[in-house]
């Protein structure tokens, strides 16, 4: 699947997007994954009380199901306006 | 229904003309405007606005059917923009029509409440020293508390 990284946990990570091969079964278990990888994952999914995830587009929880979904976006809370 | 999500600046007497002139029907246009400010206690050279192309229009749109649904709307306007943006410049604007004041006021009171932390944009200032990602505040996530009740029973 793809994953997208916006705003700071993309300059943390240092790329703005990939594509991840994983059978995890929900976000949680996703990030798990990816904090395992390299210390930059881990520093960007230190809290994830701090993030938001939105799944192929639509905000999302962290324990939601990843069955089907396409397209997962790591972002720190919005601030438009 | 219009949703215009854009790096370039707009016009806000001109959108607000067209805006406004387009229905017959409606009594009342408001419209609130969004603008870069100088920090308090720092000059800010600029401020960056990133987005997340394809889910910011449809959140925006999804916001601004929201909004039509829950008030006695005409019609909504959202204009939004991204890149690298100076104090002074206009960053965003909403524009609600409906045929009577409160309606109006209250939609675009709803609109911007949501669209604060509801749309993925993310803010960065630029600064003297150096770039700070702008940290998004409790009271925008509190201000979504007073439209949560049952619509119709408001």
């Amino acid at each position: 699947m793809d994953v997208l990284y916006f705003a700071w946990v993309r300059e943390r990570i240092g790329i703005a997007r990939e594509t991840v091969n994983t059978s995890a079964p929900t976000v949680n278990d996703l990030v798990d994954e990816l904090r395992a990888r390299e210390e930059r994952y881990a520093a960007a999914f230190e809290d994830t009380s701090a993030l938001r995830v939105a799944l192929d587009q639509e905000l999302s929880e962290f324990d939601a199901s990843l069955e089907g979904v396409r397209e997962v976006a790591f972002f720190p809370p919005m601030t438009g306006g | 229904m219009r949703i215009s999500v854009q790096s370039e600046p707009f016009d806000l007497g001109r959108e607000t003309a067209e805006f406004a002139r387009a229905r017959t029907d409606m009594g009342a246009v408001v419209t609130f405007t969004g603008v870069v400010r100088d920090l308090p206690g720092s000059t800010l050279h600029a401020m960056e606005i990133e987005h997340y192309p394809g889910m910011t229009e449809g959140a925006l749109k999804k916001i601004a059917t929201e909004a039509r649904d829950r008030f006695a709307l005409g019609d909504v306007l959202v204009i939004h923009r991204f890149g690298r943006l100076t104090p002074g410049e206009m960053i965003m604007m909403v524009a609600t029509a409906a045929p009577h004041r409160k309606d109006a006021f209250d939609a675009a009171e709803f609109l911007m409440d949501y669209l604060k932390s509801r749309a993925p944009f993310w803010k960065r200032e630029i600064t003297e020293d150096g770039a700070a990602w702008v940290a998004a505040r409790d009271a925008d996530e509190r201000a979504l508390e007073r439209w949560s009740g049952d619509p119709a029973g408001d």
